[in-house]
């Protein structure tokens, strides 16, 4: 059976390892835009530190737009973008623009969330000591809801592991370049499964390290 | 000193607009403890966070120290608020911290060096007695270490005064008890002012020096603890003394009288030092006469003891007279006869 399977063990590490540098990278841009993001949606709502309705509905505007626009459409649309920025449409690097500015929007959410989960009397027992809202923001919000950003962090990550393939399937390289261009459209099935496979346990993986990290931070 | 003017709060809604605290006047003497008692929805708690604008005050005026604290700009305000520490009813920890780096948390934000930080530190969890749990997390103490935590952090920047926002509301007894003692500890220790919200007239009564009672935004009625309590004017007052005192002692008296039908009744009022002096035991000494507690209460505040006693006095009766005398005219107890017999 594996004596005439067509899977290349060269290509499917060179597919395995691109699809983690893509994740990783995009994961590293999505946590700090998303931080970014949800920070803003955060501090100017209604009642908070920098409330300012014009603000936040910007904001709130364009991460909603991003949303809404399914993720092979965005990497189409950011074709010039991406043109401009990386200097090509093709492979890894690529693909990180379109896979950041996906995901970011849907992490802000998440990070919008998490801070509100956050006891108001602490934030108000911090500005009773005269903290600075940088103090406020870096000692105060940011790790006291940090098991949320992870847990958040998490979900996300597994989505851009699919954003990934998708992105392959347009030229982008990893596993699901792999699994379509030389899995499907060849008919070599052994391939595509071989494919699955590994993305299931690269989400896995994530999936413990950011329970894990989570559970550790947790000192409620 | 502080020194409160004309200090008012509108709280504005689509609908409607709410006064929690109507044109409040105010002076708050340095190194006392003083209490403010309402009901919740009195304004009492808009009140105090009125005093470091974590509420902004529609109007009026707040002087600590000569400062004006409604002119601060943004950044003197900060600075202000180092030197007025706050304890609050849920104690507001930081559950992301050890007890030591919440109480090291607002002399990061003063910008302390890290030595010096440890220092200060490690001498407050010994004055909160928290001892041994420095790397403990809030979420593994009681509620009561977690307000000494609170207390302890609040008093980092060695701030001249302390509100406590219903610092007492969400323990027990004896746990209220146990930080009650601990701020009366401070307060003489470091001599700071405590400016003190509750609704509970118990913890009035066994740490306050003065009192204001507050109701619909107002202060309705506020003078020393002990006045307050002998003379309760208003209605909400008479209330809350009855919270501590009880009440009704007067609806049995007629049973009294029919129950103990010999010998005279009297009714003695001890007001402030006076229950100090073993008054019962003297009289059994000094004169010739059997003294029978009726019925009373008794109860501790800062300026001594207040309440009321209903004695039987049974003998003859010129030792009850002397006895009576004597109370009248060598101590400062109130003496009332309710039953005089011939």
């Amino acid at each position: 059976m594996l004596n005439d399977s067509n899977i290349k063990i060269d290509d499917l590490l060179e597919a395995t390892y691109e699809t983690f540098y893509m994740t990783t990278i995009a994961l590293v841009g999505t946590f700090i835009l998303g931080i970014l993001l949800g920070l803003l949606l955060y501090l100017t709502m209604k009642g908070g530190i920098w409330e300012n309705k014009f603000l936040n509905f910007i904001v709130a505007a364009i991460v909603n737009v991003f949303r809404a626009i399914p993720f092979i459409i965005l990497i189409l649309l950011l074709f010039p973008f991406t043109n401009f920025l990386i200097g090509s449409i093709r492979g890894p690097n690529a693909a990180l623009p379109a896979l950041i500015i996906g995901a970011a929007p849907f992490y802000g959410r998440l990070v919008e969330i998490a801070l509100r989960e956050v006891d108001k009397g602490v934030v108000e027992a911090a500005q009773s000591m005269g903290a600075k809202t940088r103090t406020i923001i870096f000692k105060v919000l940011l790790p006291e809801s940090m098991p949320a950003l992870i847990s958040g962090i998490t979900v996300t990550a597994i989505a851009l592991i699919g954003y990934t393939a998708m992105a392959g399937a347009i030229g982008a390289g990893g596993l699901g370049s792999y699994a379509y261009y030389s899995g499907f459209q060849r008919r070599d099935f052994d391939i595509v499964f071989i494919c699955s496979v590994i993305i299931v346990i690269i989400v896995f993986i994530f999936q413990f390290i950011g329970d894990f990290i989570s559970n550790k931070l947790d000192k409620r | 000193m502080i020194s409160i003017q004309g200090l008012r709060k509108v709280f504005k809604t689509k609908t409607n607009t709410i006064t929690a605290v109507d044109r409040l006047d105010l002076d708050i003497q340095d190194g006392e403890i003083f209490g403010v008692i309402g009901y919740s929805g009195a304004g009492k708690s808009t009140f105090v966070r009125l005093l470091n604008r974590l509420e902004e005050p529609s109007e009026g005026s707040i002087k600590i120290d000569d400062k004006e604290i409604t002119e601060l700009n943004t950044n003197e305000l900060r600075l202000a608020r180092q030197e007025i520490g706050m304890i609050f009813q849920h104690f507001n920890l930081l559950w992301s911290r050890t007890i030591e780096d919440n109480i090291a948390f607002p002399l990061e934000i003063a910008g302390v060096p890290k030595a010096e930080r440890d220092k200060r530190v490690e001498e407050l969890i010994r004055l909160v007695g928290l001892a041994g749990r420095e790397n403990a997390y809030p979420s593994q103490l009681s509620g009561g270490q977690k307000q000494r935590v609170g207390i302890a952090r609040a008093l980092a920047n060695n701030p001249k005064v302390l509100l406590c926002d219903e610092a007492t509301s969400a323990l027990d007894p004896e746990t209220t008890n146990s930080i009650l003692d601990l701020l009366v500890d401070i307060n003489q220790k470091l001599g700071l002012t405590i400016i003190l919200i509750t609704h509970e007239m118990h913890v009035i009564r066994k740490i306050c020096n003065r009192v204001a009672v507050m109701e619909n935004g107002k202060i309705v009625e506020q003078g020393d603890v002990l006045d307050v309590f002998l003379h309760p004017k208003e209605t909400v007052t008479k209330k809350f003394v009855e919270q501590v005192m009880g009440n009704g002692e007067e609806d049995d008296l007629e049973q009294l009288l029919a129950e103990y039908d010999q010998g005279n009744i009297i009714r003695l009022h001890f007001v402030g030092e006076s229950a100090n002096q073993a008054l019962i035991s003297q009289l059994a000494k000094k004169y010739n006469v059997d003294l029978n507690i009726l019925q009373g209460k008794i109860t501790q505040t800062q300026r001594g003891a207040y309440g009321t006693l209903i004695v039987q006095l049974l003998g003859n009766t010129d030792e009850i007279d002397k006895a009576v005398q004597y109370i009248t005219n060598k101590t400062s107890v109130e003496v009332e006869v309710i039953r005089n017999v011939k």
